[in-house]
């Protein structure tokens, strides 16, 4: 297990959105979040690299264990802990700089200046991230200027230019059209060797073809947690049932 | 019954129609006319504005005139110390400006968690926009150079500037650094960015446009100002050099313009100054709009 989620609870204000989650997720494997929207599956998923900090009216309980510390102790180095679990947004988000910048920013964060030395990571990242032979010729261009499907595959690059050891992707093909998708899709399974993932999205077809493990939420609370292929043929929630067989969401 | 309402309705109404719209017809025409009427009164104010100055000022700004000082023993008429006088101020007020205002601007925007207080603060900087200059003068005289002892000279007018120019600095800063999508700020922080890291290699990069902007305007409104420094630049037509200058007696082109004029009678070197002013202006407006793009199209 890479992460272990104890008792959390969430509010937004007096909004309880998070009730009383406990998970496991294994490392080296793709976890699903799935879920009508409103039910907190990013809202929890954001819970893991403390993105939540950023919103001032968040108020967080529980613990989350990830190599042996809580990441909600009050002694947790919030820089380091994202370093080591990485995020891909909803919107491709890529800075306004260009596409070897973009690359280059995350270890240049973290120090490392030499430029063999980021020459190599921004390589062997866009290597990973599946979009090398696109962008090799024009890693000057700016990143704006690649189509959105390349921008989120840039933004996956970019999170994996820090080595993390988990990535966090929160809907991060709803935005692209079914190629793209497609690709993004082949690439995080191809990403599990090396990383784990943990993936929001609002897709069920897509948690079928790529996640491990699923996890359906439901009003802030975690109904079902099993092995992504148990959770779809035999439920043993009716809420999942229903869920999954489209009565509603 | 109801049908032969509606029928005796509408005959009425089509015998009225004519009427009707020569009157709307009309109406159009007044308004539309009159429209037009204001905008070439505006536009003709301006053009003659513009066309006066600098046919009345061109032809007596000389290179001589741009280069040397005046003289009273050759009755020559210089202005170039005042052009050295309005870059120093430049030079000072922008350096203790520009960090202070971009500074508060961050603050406000990225760091500020009272909201009630961060209202608080735009009010202030934006009513401080609107006090007339003459005040910032008297203030400034009276803080600098009363209280804290100064000499009349450029550093007593660049603080008053400073003081002048700040707010614009700081709304314009502000405005640029709201326009910046939060997805940039998660995305740096989510490589485990620490929030000045942050901040500095994406949030500021990408409000350049806006902080270059506003910079010049600010110059602009430096080059533009007189009754501040009044009272706090001083009228001395002597060239310094910068350091001297900080202590000395210095008016800028504008306070000469009005030292021209009014104590000397002396229009057409106002005029003079006046032009140069206008191309002054004219050329800082250009940059704002140029450099504006150019950074924005990144």
């Amino acid at each position: 297990m890479i992460i272990n989620v104890q008792k959390l609870n969430l509010w937004y204000a007096d909004n309880h959105a998070l009730k009383d989650i406990s998970m496991d997720v294994p490392r080296n494997q793709i976890t699903a979040l799935i879920g009508p929207s409103g039910c907190g599956k990013s809202t929890f998923l954001k819970t893991l690299n403390r993105m939540q900090d950023l919103n001032p009216i968040v108020r967080i309980e529980g613990e989350v264990w990830y190599n042996g510390n809580n990441i909600y102790d009050p002694k947790m180095d919030v820089t380091d802990l994202r370093k080591h679990i990485g995020m891909v947004f909803q919107k491709a988000n890529p800075f306004p700089m260009s596409i070897y910048d973009n690359i280059a920013y995350g270890p240049r964060t973290h120090g490392i200046r030499a430029r063999a030395k980021l020459d190599a990571i921004v390589e062997k990242a866009l290597k990973d991230a599946a979009i090398w032979d696109e962008v090799k010729d024009r890693l000057r261009k700016p990143a704006l200027s690649l189509s959105g499907g390349q921008q989120q595959r840039l933004c996956i690059a970019r999170a994996l230019a820090v080595e993390p050891d988990i990535l966090l992707m929160d809907e991060a093909t709803s935005a692209l059209d079914p190629i793209s998708t497609g690709r993004i899709e082949e690439l995080v399974t191809q990403l599990k060797k090396k990383y784990t993932v943990i993936m929001v999205t609002h897709n069920m077809q897509q948690a079928v073809r790529i996640s491990d493990q699923c996890a359906f939420f439901l009003l802030g609370e975690l109904i079902e947690y099993s092995d992504t292929s148990t959770l779809f043929s035999t439920p043993t929630d009716k809420r999942t049932e229903d869920y999954i067989t489209g009565r509603f969401g | 019954m109801s049908k032969t309402t509606a029928t005796t309705t509408i005959t009425t109404n089509s015998d009225q129609v004519p009427f009707f719209q020569v009157r709307r017809k009309l109406y159009n025409i007044i308004v539309r006319g009159f429209l037009r009427l204001t905008t070439l009164v505006t536009v003709g104010l301006l053009i003659f504005m513009i066309g006066y100055i600098l046919i009345n000022g061109l032809k007596h700004l000389t290179i001589p005139m741009l280069t040397t000082q005046s003289s009273y023993i050759e009755d020559t008429i210089g202005i170039f110390p005042n052009i050295m006088n309005t870059l120093y101020m430049i030079l000072i007020s922008m350096l203790i400006a520009l960090p202070l205002g971009i500074g508060a601007a961050v603050y406000l925007n990225e760091y500020a968690t009272n909201r009630r207080l961060v209202t608080t603060i735009e009010f202030a900087a934006e009513t401080l926009t609107g006090i007339p200059s003459i005040v910032f003068g008297l203030v400034g005289m009276l803080v600098f150079i009363h209280l804290f002892g100064l000499k009349q000279g450029v550093l007593a007018g660049s603080l008053t500037l400073v003081m002048i120019i700040l707010p614009t600095i700081i709304r314009t800063t502000q405005e640029s650094l709201k326009s910046i999508p939060d997805d940039y700020r998660h995305g740096s922080l989510a490589l485990g960015s620490g929030k000045w890291h942050m901040v500095r290699t994406v949030v500021l990069p990408s409000a350049m446009d806006g902080i270059v902007t506003g910079s010049i305007l600010a110059i602009g409104r430096i080059v533009g100002e007189s009754a501040a420094l009044l009272f706090t630049a001083g009228f001395g037509l002597r060239l310094n050099s910068l350091f001297k200058s900080l202590q000395r007696s210095s008016a800028s082109l504008t306070v000469a313009l009005y030292v021209y004029v009014s104590e000397r009678g002396e229009m057409e070197a106002g005029f003079a100054i006046a032009a140069l002013l206008m191309l002054i202006t004219l050329l800082l407006n250009f940059a704002a709009t140029y450099f504006g793009n150019k950074l924005k199209k990144r």
